[in-house]
């Protein structure tokens, strides 16, 4: 009963589950597994996320008594299942009796409990990732469809994520999951022609799922519970042959690895190259590079990969020393070249001032800022690095105020305070530089 | 699961498009039209008229009211309707796609609610 969770994020049996610390992470991941396994299932016959949802609350409310008076099953997840199709079925005989509706291929035979194994329990989450970002679903609601039916974070947990208030993510789950019954949208893997555009979209939802790509303030880290990282480890596992859902797992995890070196003890922000590499954690570092191994070996480049791998020189320095800089700036180079965008320009205008000097990654940026016109000057990557650059170079009359426009474009408080420290610092030389 | 493709776009006036345009849109419509029934998932497909040619009726207000135009005056008017039977929404879409009113047009996909169907509403 351990690996099972109720789909209310905390799990609902062992105690032990909601505890943090590697065993209890482990557990919490299989019983999101077990989760979205089940309701994929339970969701493909009918378009119908809802119903599924139900009798698979209703089967777990059924485990929760029968298994203590009568002691786990071998097979708890074929347990689930079976006591959820029943419930399943029952509710579409009701609704046929109400109005004559062709059942088709949802009567599926009863399954004897004994005779399911659970190993053959065929994984269709990708299926049910399809849905959640398939095109006629509005966009906003692709990442916390697949972070409430994937994974089974409630409708709270997401709204929290999304700094959304949780009857305003409920309503928006609601709405999204009617319209994929109503319109039946197919739990199917589409054609080879049309699978790319899709899976691009998949791609973007779960990297949506840990970072907010602010229009004008450029990507921040979500605050979601450690155990949703899992969402990209299920889709590399669903398609083991798209280098690019192995790009961004490894992506997700590299990120994820310097977390506890991102602040001190004292709660400041502490930027890339000042960190302690060995507070990153070793495990996710060692899983990402595994990813990042498979993904290689399909021998074609796409823009989660590239990021991935800069990502990859930078936890380097964990071995290696000093960062490698002249690598990460043919990295960005090449990010830029087959996926342009601001962020990625700015990101490739501070890698050139570490190879090239400040005064060629500032030429780099404000060419980047001259074409990309009005909405860059809202970026916030692009005023940070834009004042450190101008700091390095000396020109401090125009870093402070560089620096005021970036502070005023911050939303995390640990950066926000950083800056205020760089931002006084350099007021600070200016007045020494004034009084001889 | 029965979808209507409704085609909408803007109409033209009179003259606007040459009679060498007009005959490639039948004969492309002609090609579609095959290929749906060819597929057996046609149920009916109709071209309208120009909203010029339309009549509203209502008794919305207890009395009857006939009037003439479209229900509601739009840049891009109703321009005709498809009836499918396909399994599912991706299906529907597909032919959305392939209709020759998708060139200069939209083409909106909306699954049917209910259906009269031999002597019943089903669905």
């Amino acid at each position: 009963m351990d690996a099972l969770t109720s789909g209310d994020g905390c799990l609902a049996a062992g105690p032990g589950l909601c505890a943090t610390g590697p065993a209890a992470r482990a557990a919490g991941m299989a019983a999101r597994d077990s989760y979205g396994r089940l309701l994929a299932l339970l969701s493909a016959s009918a378009s119908d996320i809802a119903a599924a949802e139900d009798a698979l609350a209703d089967a777990f409310e059924r485990a929760l008594r029968t298994w203590h008076a009568h002691g786990v099953p071998a097979s708890p997840d074929a347990w689930l299942l079976t006591v959820a199709r029943n419930r399943l079925r029952d509710h579409w005989k009701s609704a046929q009796a109400q109005r004559a509706a062709p059942l088709g291929d949802q009567q599926d035979s009863l399954i004897h409990t004994d005779d399911l194994d659970v190993d053959a329990i065929p994984d269709r989450r990708l299926e049910l990732m399809l849905v959640c970002a398939h095109p006629a679903i509005e966009r906003g609601a692709h990442t916390p469809l697949m972070l409430n039916t994937v994974l089974g974070f409630t409708a709270e947990q997401v709204a929290r994520a999304f700094s959304m208030p949780a009857s305003t993510m409920a309503t928006r789950l609601v709405r999204a999951k009617k319209r994929i019954k109503a319109a039946r949208i197919p739990f199917r893997v589409p054609d080879r022609g049309d699978l790319p555009a899709r899976m691009t979209a998949v791609l973007e939802a779960v990297y949506g799922a840990y970072v907010i790509d602010w229009a004008t303030t450029g990507p921040q880290a979500r605050q979601l519970p450690s155990d949703a990282l899992h969402l990209a480890e299920v889709l590399a596992r669903c398609v083991p042959g798209d280098p690019e859902a192995h790009g961004l797992a490894a992506l997700v995890q590299l990120s994820a690895s310097r977390a506890p070196a991102r602040l001190d003890a004292d709660g400041h922000f502490v930027p890339l190259p000042d960190q302690d590499p060995s507070l990153w954690d070793s495990h996710l570092i060692d899983r990402a590079h595994e990813h990042l191994r498979a993904a290689h070996a399909r021998r074609q480049l796409g823009r989660f990969q590239l990021e991935a791998a800069i990502q990859a020189v930078h936890c380097a320095r964990r071995r290696a020393g000093p960062t490698d800089w002249p690598t990460l700036l043919t990295l960005h180079r090449t990010l830029h070249a087959i996926a342009p965008s601001l962020g990625s320009g700015v990101a490739l205008a501070a890698v050139t001032a570490e190879v090239e000097g400040p005064a060629a990654g500032l030429a780099t940026l404000d060419a980047l800022l001259q074409d990309a016109g009005q909405h860059a000057r809202r970026f916030q990557p692009a005023r940070a690095t834009r004042a450190h650059l101008l700091d390095r170079l000396g020109r401090t009359n125009e870093a402070i105020p560089a620096y005021d426009s970036a502070i005023d474009l911050t939303h995390d408080t640990a950066e926000r305070q950083y800056l205020q420290h760089r931002r006084d610092s350099a007021s600070l030389r200016s007045q020494h530089r004034r009084v001889p | 699961m029965r979808y209507v493709l409704l085609m909408h776009y803007r109409e033209p006036a009179e003259g606007e498009i040459s009679e060498g345009a007009i005959a490639e849109a039948i004969e492309a419509f002609g090609a579609y039209g095959r290929a749906l029934e060819e597929a057996g998932v046609l149920l009916s497909a109709d071209v309208l008229q120009p909203a010029a040619a339309t009549t509203t009726v209502t008794r919305r207000e207890g009395v009857l009211q006939v009037q003439d135009g479209p229900f509601a005056e739009t840049k891009e008017a109703l321009a005709g309707a498809f009836v499918l039977d396909v399994p599912d929404l991706d299906a529907a879409i597909g032919w959305a796609e392939k209709c020759p009113g998708a060139e200069w047009g939209v083409i909106e996909v909306r699954p049917t609610a209910t259906a009269f169907v031999e002597g019943r509403w089903t669905r």
